[in-house]
């Protein structure tokens, strides 16, 4: 049999390590377990995408919290991912307002172009779809997000074939102001 | 043309900078408020608005503000609710990506009269473009010195910082946004006591709606009084108005409020009319959870009166033969809407959105999407119709927070107004789940 080595233990970046002090010192010194949802943000980003519980586990030390009050947040929130996900991963709103002018059609078209069902990822592993409840853009329906971009009006082949050759040419784009200036997040290095 | 309050300015090149906002105009109210103003003066002025709620409950603001405790030695907190996501709504996110520093304004302003020291803006999640055009816009002002220790020399020091949610329509309910600002899962509190006495951090606290926060400049530059002038009766002031659906020309309107409905769905300097040449079929017009209306109610009351986008006149007749302004979040849908699919999505929503706390709208909410699926593709009986009006009633006023009314309401009104459309569904279900299947009313039953 072959040994398996121990998976080393997640680490938070310098560039995340430092935007996690700045966010602390926007709370109280007693209530720093207010920083737990945008901490969980960083940690998507910094880690591929989702929050392993190995991850989630880090966010708890981070914030001297019991691991139980990171996992009863995560899973109440729709944003973080629990399993592993695609290099982007396309938010479709299909509540009322998208579904009239053309969510359901949208859904169909990008699985048949990805080859991904809602819920999966596609086989070339670079697109997740996830169907998601009203992102408040219902004036530019239909919608999809990919981490803080909105694509709009997302109602012609063109603006669909626009939005993935947009996301083809990408392997990752920053999700917090902190990863502008910083170096390459940990989930790039280790592409 | 009706005035423009908020959203004058709004695409002037670079509003979103502190400097050219401030060349038109900005900050004006923060430098009057804390160099001319009481705290208390302030929250008198914002009384003699008559500004209510924007969010979509439409309580007054100024009376709120008058709940807040302030026992000595406490710290309080202003909570601007930027968690949008009213299905239909979507003004609050215009608002904030193009006017940062109208919000910041307000905010510091508001603040300075609840004497917060330290405030937050709870944005939802998914807006985290939005997030990061605030906290420039926040830099821009703690550089200019309208952030920070003794404000203008005016001795009052705010703090003013963002936080992020992350995907959960009911932290737009105030109690369960508190519990999400303090790093927990957003289920809503039991109330009393409310934010007022025990918000944040158990402390005094006020929570308000973005639209309502970035009124109060405009009120206290030019007085409650003159803010209350526009409107009519006891809905002051303009509204921003979410408009989508099947209309030409959707986006966000800032209406005075008073606009006869009809000139907001068919004049051109509005929504021009419904798209693709077809005939409205139904409204809804405050956000997914009001009731929704059928085209001659929402033109018209019932008393054959012209129904204008105020507070009192989309209420007149109730729920029997009225709706709601709510959020302002206004849904049109044209002839060839099938409104049982429409009302199970909107079923659909609350189901995934419940929080799952309180058993009538946990299970409720799940049982009216599972019958609304099944008249939908066809395999509904008539007592289904009646089942789903049933359950709506257990929902209403059994739950914590009013989840449970915004999931029930929406069904019980698609039945009382489309009733002969279930119908369809169950005597009918081979024509109805064809693909394109339109309603065109009773007489298809014959």
């Amino acid at each position: 049999m072959e040994p398996t080595t121990a998976p080393t233990k997640p680490q938070f970046s310098p560039a995340a390590q430092a935007e996690i002090k700045r966010l602390l010192s926007h709370y109280p010194a007693d209530k720093s377990k207010s920083a737990l949802l945008p901490i969980l943000h960083i940690a998507q980003a910094e880690f591929g995408g989702w929050v392993s519980p190995e991850v989630q586990d880090l966010v708890a030390e981070t914030l001297s919290i019991k691991p139980i009050e990171v996992y009863e947040v995560s899973s109440f929130y729709t944003m973080y991912n629990l399993k592993p996900v695609g290099k982007h991963v396309l938010e479709i709103c299909r509540t009322g307002p998208c579904m009239l002018r053309g969510s359901d059609e949208l859904t169909a078209n990008l699985e048949r172009i990805t080859g991904a069902k809602v819920g999966g990822t596609s086989p070339d592993g670079n697109f997740t779809l996830k169907e998601v409840e009203c992102l408040a853009a219902c004036g530019f329906a239909p919608i999809v997000q990919v981490r803080e971009k909105y694509y709009e009006q997302l109602d012609t082949p063109e603006a669909v074939d626009a939005m993935l050759n947009e996301l083809r040419g990408q392997i990752h784009r920053p999700i917090l102001s902190w990863e502008e200036n910083s170096s390459l997040p940990n989930s790039l290095k280790n592409n | 043309m009706g005035r423009k309050l908020l959203t004058e300015h709004i695409n002037v090149e670079g509003i979103e900078t502190f400097d050219v906002y401030r060349k038109h105009g900005g900050y004006r109210s923060v430098e009057k408020a804390l160099k001319t103003m009481t705290p208390d003066e302030v929250v008198e002025e914002v009384k003699k608005s008559g500004l209510r709620g924007r969010g979509g409950a439409g309580f007054p603001a100024g009376m709120k503000w008058s709940f807040l405790a302030k026992p000595e030695g406490v710290p309080r907190y202003l909570v601007c609710n930027a968690d949008e996501s009213e299905p239909g709504t979507f003004k609050d996110r215009q608002l904030m990506s193009k006017l940062p520093h109208l919000l910041i304004e307000g905010m510091i302003t508001g603040s300075y009269a609840l004497g917060a020291r330290t405030s937050y803006i709870y944005i939802r999640g998914e807006l985290l473009y939005v997030l990061r055009i605030l906290e420039k816009a926040i830099a821009e002002a703690y550089a200019a010195g309208f952030l920070g220790e003794n404000i203008l020399g005016s001795g009052y020091s705010l703090d003013l910082h963002v936080h992020p949610g992350a995907g959960a329509y009911i932290c737009g309910e105030e109690t369960a946004l508190l519990e999400s600002l303090e790093g927990k899962r957003g289920n809503p509190r039991n109330k009393p006591p409310f934010p007022a006495v025990q918000g944040l951090y158990a402390r005094p606290t006020v929570v308000n709606n973005v639209e309502t926060i970035a009124a109060v400049p405009v009120i206290v530059n030019e007085g409650g009084d003159e803010y209350a002038k526009i409107g009519i009766g006891k809905s002051t002031g303009t509204k921003l108005i979410s408009a989508c659906g099947h209309l030409n020309k959707p986006g966000i309107y800032e209406i005075e409020l008073g606009l006869p409905v009809e000139e907001f769905i068919y004049s051109d300097e509005y929504c021009g009319g419904i798209w693709k040449g077809r005939d409205l079929k139904a409204v809804v017009a405050g956000g997914s959870s009001v009731p929704i209306l059928p085209k001659e109610l929402i033109l018209k009351t019932a008393a054959g009166e012209n129904r204008l986008m105020t507070y009192e006149s989309l209420s007149d007749g109730g729920f029997v033969t009225g709706t709601m302004l709510g959020s302002g979040g206004f849904i049109a849908m044209d002839e060839t809407t099938c409104i049982v699919k429409n009302t199970w999505n909107f079923s659909r929503f609350y189901h995934h959105e419940s929080c799952g706390q309180c058993s009538p709208c946990r299970e409720g909410t799940g049982w009216m999407e599972k019958v609304l699926h099944r008249l939908e593709h066809g395999h509904g009986a008539m007592h289904d119709i009646d089942l789903l009006v049933s359950v709506a009633k257990q929902i209403e006023g059994n739950t914590i927070c009013p989840l449970g009314e915004a999931a029930a309401w929406p069904v019980a009104a698609a039945v009382r107004h489309f009733r002969d459309e279930f119908e369809w569904h169950v005597k009918h279900p081979k024509e109805a789940t064809a693909p394109g299947a339109v309603y065109r009313g009773a007489a298809v039953l014959a």
